[in-house]
């Protein structure tokens, strides 16, 4: 396996910068023939930045990409392909209304003067599915196949132009167990038949199912290449996160703290201020707390679940208290909060709120009962670009009180200056654009929007990401602030470290299902061991 | 910059405004030299007349269709359906004026709560069932002609009621009763979306629907507003353009008008995207369309040609309000310089 001769491709110091961020440093990737490789990292690695290198979409800054012995440079997808890279995207791309055969040699279509060949065409498609070990009727419609099988006819279209390096975006995140598998069953005959295939998923269990080795990028950095079978799942988490496994995170501790590496190891640093309690606890009714359980939770969600979104779970979110929400991307926390706030449908479970039962069927509903949600998507769902900082930060405010009851001009300034200045929002007045503000600065405005409202329970989906340290920090002051002031929160982060910073509690997800729950006294090291247990 | 600053800048639109008003006056200027009889006035039995007040009185339909069509634009759609409403609120007019005896105070607001209805049900195919807004109103846009030729039976129905006749042909305050028409409606119109919640909740809509929603904004009922306001403002043009040749001809009226009324909104600064919206450009870009059309006649331009002028000055004011155009053209200049 590890003769020089199998190695494929060889991407050596690879780095691009966009305006602002480094999103790819050094990073060095190996693929060889007749493998099947990893790229695993959060978000912000710079997986994405690193497959839009080599399928030619962007150009890199630094670095060699050495690619079936030649020195390679791709200018666009199709100089990628031409070279024998080809790549399948995470949403399909192809055309529902055409039939199979013309999906698969969609532009390339055999021709003779001019006129299509649609028996050629078709006799060629049927033999693109059948390396994939897939019969089907090529004239068939494509939108009549399900994903899987679109996925599989997306793949037969990426290697009908003799690619000898596939490269797979997430295939799995809208399949199921069984699609997952035939998935697997076509990746691995291809693997056998001397492909190099790079997988990018969010999916453990799936890196362990079908890989052979794994890279980890984390920050934009290459955390390191490793076989499959000799990184246990729990390390692989650990240099996901940028942890140690071995030992608690230096960053929990706080600055020359002794750190045994024992699992009761209490919070450190932050951890002092506030309660702890004497036993953890995994999925169970816990007696420990005295300081905030006891009476009825302000929100308490039975076996709420919904299809390809979570399985059902339970939760329950104290007033005074931040809920942690831990586990990898794509592993249900934001499908969760959606849930609670009414934006997608459960099928399955019940909500109350202060003991009441209550349906939950619309943002508009779920705020009326007190709660507001902080999407951790800023730009599709939560800023209006074009409308001012002020408009933007009293939009829920306004929504709230209907469309006859205009806040007048003078109380809107108020309020929007009131938070400029409480959250220090950098902005040139309130009139300006929410698009022209840093990342960092909308999150507070929109942060701002919800505080506005003083609810009850405040969702925070990744707060804090692509915002930089100093706005990170002000943020975990502010939720810890909220807390204090009897605020029930639930705490979203891929950041395990600030997870245990700010929570009281923490509900650990994986692969869309709730895997435990922690309290009073844990640790990025449990959560982590959680993340990595095996299914049961 | 103070309260009252920041609220005036609201009410029009920023700077918005600049490229649309410059692009009117280079017009008029445009007559100053050319046509100068183009600023006379005179005054007869009180009323003032001149071209000028003709192209008020003439644009109002346009301005009317505008003003609808400037809210159903911000939400992020488009209504194609104004022109055939025009018709359906004619023949109901003319319908109910020469077959009933009803007050025309009561034939208005029957008209006008028809279209309404229609606006509406444009609005829940584009909420309710997610059809895109060109196609979801290109439906009624065939449709509704054709409800208004079963209602007039595909004849051409005359009418004399004096009230009805008013409505297009009379004079208030020395100018044309359309110019009154325009102005309540327009007014009316700032209120509703300035002075209450409603023009937040749209500009927020048509920018961003899913935030907008996860805010709590109704924007399912905001958008069925507009397209229903849109269709009585729609009625409100089709009274007015039977009135001014007394009858309802259900094939004629108000043929292509929604394309006017879509360039007048995106002339005046409203983008077709969505989002913030200013009613008062497309007040100016109404009369911009119709400046424009009442110059080629007064230049003796043959109807069949006069759409090449105008759609070469509709694209130079698209141009000049495009930041990117701008920023091209200043880019030529000092290459022009050097070479």
């Amino acid at each position: 396996m590890s003769d020089r001769t199998d190695e494929l491709l060889l991407a050596r110091g690879i780095g691009k910068t966009f305006p602002g961020v480094k999103a790819l440093d050094k990073v060095d990737l190996t693929l060889r023939a007749g493998e099947i490789h990893a790229l695993m990292g959060e978000n912000g690695a710079g997986k994405s930045t690193l497959i839009k290198i080599l399928t030619g979409v962007y150009a890199r800054d630094v670095g060699t990409i050495e690619f079936d012995g030649r020195q390679i440079s791709p200018n666009s997808p199709s100089e990628a392909e031409a070279a024998g890279i080809s790549t399948v995207y995470q949403e399909v791309n192809l055309i529902p209304t055409l039939s199979v055969a013309e999906n698969i040699l969609l532009g390339r279509q055999p021709k003779k003067f001019g006129i299509i060949q649609w028996r050629a065409m078709r006799r060629h498609a049927a033999r693109a599915l059948e390396r994939l070990g897939l019969e089907l009727e090529v004239s068939r419609e494509l939108r009549s196949c399900s994903i899987a099988i679109q996925q599989m006819i997306a793949i037969a279209r990426a290697l009908d132009v003799q690619a000898k390096l596939l490269i797979l975006d997430e295939p799995t995140s809208s399949l199921d167990e069984q699609e997952c598998e035939a998935l697997f069953a076509v990746m691995r005959r291809l693997r056998d038949d001397g492909l190099a295939i790079a997988f990018v998923t969010h999916f453990l269990d799936q890196v362990y199912a079908v890989t052979d080795r794994i890279t980890v990028l984390r920050n934009g950095g290459l955390v390191g290449e490793f076989e499959t079978a000799k990184l246990p799942k729990l390390e692989l988490i650990a240099k996901m996160l940028g942890k140690e496994s071995g030992e608690l995170p230096s960053s929990v501790g706080g600055a020359g703290t002794p750190l045994p590496a024992s699992e009761g190891h209490p919070k450190g640093g932050l951890g002092e201020t506030r309660p702890t309690f004497e036993s953890a606890s995994a999925i169970g009714d816990s007696e420990a707390p005295t300081t905030i359980s006891k009476k009825t939770p302000f929100l308490s969600a039975k076996s709420i679940g919904r299809k390809m979104g979570v399985e059902p779970l339970d939760l329950q979110i104290n007033a005074g208290e931040v809920l942690g929400l831990a586990g990898l991307l794509g592993s249900g926390r934001t499908e969760t909060a959606r849930l609670l706030f009414g934006i997608d449908s459960r099928d399955s479970g019940h909500v109350s709120v202060e003991g009441k039962p209550v349906p939950l069927r619309s943002p508009r509903e779920a705020i009326s009962r007190g709660l507001a949600f902080c999407s951790e998507d800023r730009k599709t769902e939560g800023i209006a670009p074009n409308l001012s900082v002020r408009e933007n930060l009293i939009l829920a405010m306004q929504a709230s009180r209907g469309a006859l009851r205009q806040l007048p001009l003078p109380e809107q300034l108020r309020i929007a200056d009131h938070y400029i200045r409480a959250l220090n929002i950098k902005t040139a007045d309130t009139e300006t654009p929410i698009r022209n503000l840093s990342g960092g600065n909308q999150q507070k405005v929109l942060l701002a929007r919800w505080l506005a409202m003083q609810p009850k329970l405040i969702i925070l989906d990744e707060p804090t990401r692509g915002i930089d340290v100093g706005a990170k920090a002000e943020i975990e002051k502010l939720v810890e602030s909220l807390r204090e002031r009897g605020m029930a929160v639930l705490f979203i982060s891929s950041e395990l470290d600030e997870v245990v910073r700010v929570s009281q509690r923490v509900v650990v997800l994986r692969d869309r299902r709730k895997v435990g729950e922690l309290e009073g006294d844990f640790d990025e090291h449990r959560i982590m061991n959680l993340i990595a247990q095996p299914h049961e | 910059m103070s309260d009252s600053e920041k609220k005036i800048r609201g009410w029009f639109g920023g700077g918005r405004l600049l490229w649309p008003v410059l692009s009117l006056a280079a017009l008029l200027l445009f007559n100053l030299i050319f046509a100068p009889s183009f600023f006379h006035f005179e005054i007869k039995d009180g009323h003032l007349y001149g071209t000028l007040v003709d192209i008020l009185n003439q644009g109002s339909k346009v301005m009317l269709l505008s003003l609808g069509m400037t809210l159903v634009i911000a939400s992020g759609g488009v209504d194609l359906s104004v022109g055939s409403l025009m018709a359906v609120a004619a023949a109901t007019g003319a319908l109910l004026v020469t077959k009933t005896s009803l007050p025309f105070g009561i034939v208005v607001p029957a008209c006008l709560a028809l279209c309404g209805l229609f606006g509406a049900f444009n609005g829940l195919m584009v909420t309710a069932l997610r059809i895109q807004p060109i196609i979801a109103t290109l439906i009624l846009m065939v449709t509704g002609r054709g409800i208004a030729m079963l209602l007039t039976g595909g004849q051409v129905i005359t009418f004399e009621r004096a009230s009805y006749v008013y409505v297009g042909n009379g004079h208030l305050f020395g100018l044309p009763f359309t110019t009154t028409i325009v102005l309540v409606t327009l007014v009316a119109t700032l209120w509703i979306t300035r002075r209450t919640a409603v023009g937040l909740f749209l500009e927020a809509t048509g920018d961003n629907e899913t935030a907008s929603r996860f805010c709590g904004v109704p924007t399912a009922r905001i958008k069925v507003l507009v397209y229903a306001f849109s269709g009585v403002c729609a009625g409100i043009a089709g009274l007015i353009a039977s009135s001014n040749i007394k009858a309802a001809d259900a094939n004629r009226v108000g043929e292509m008008m929604e394309l006017d009324a879509i360039f007048a909104v995106v002339v005046g600064g409203t983008a077709l995207t969505g989002g913030r919206f200013t009613l008062v450009g497309s007040m100016i870009g109404a009369l911009l369309i119709q400046t424009l059309t009442t110059t080629m006649y007064n230049l003796g331009m043959p109807p069949a040609i006069a759409p090449v002028p105008k759609a070469i000055v509709i694209v130079a004011a698209c141009l000049l309000q495009s930041a990117k155009f701008r920023d091209a053209l200043r880019g030529l200049l000092p290459r022009r310089a050097t070479t």
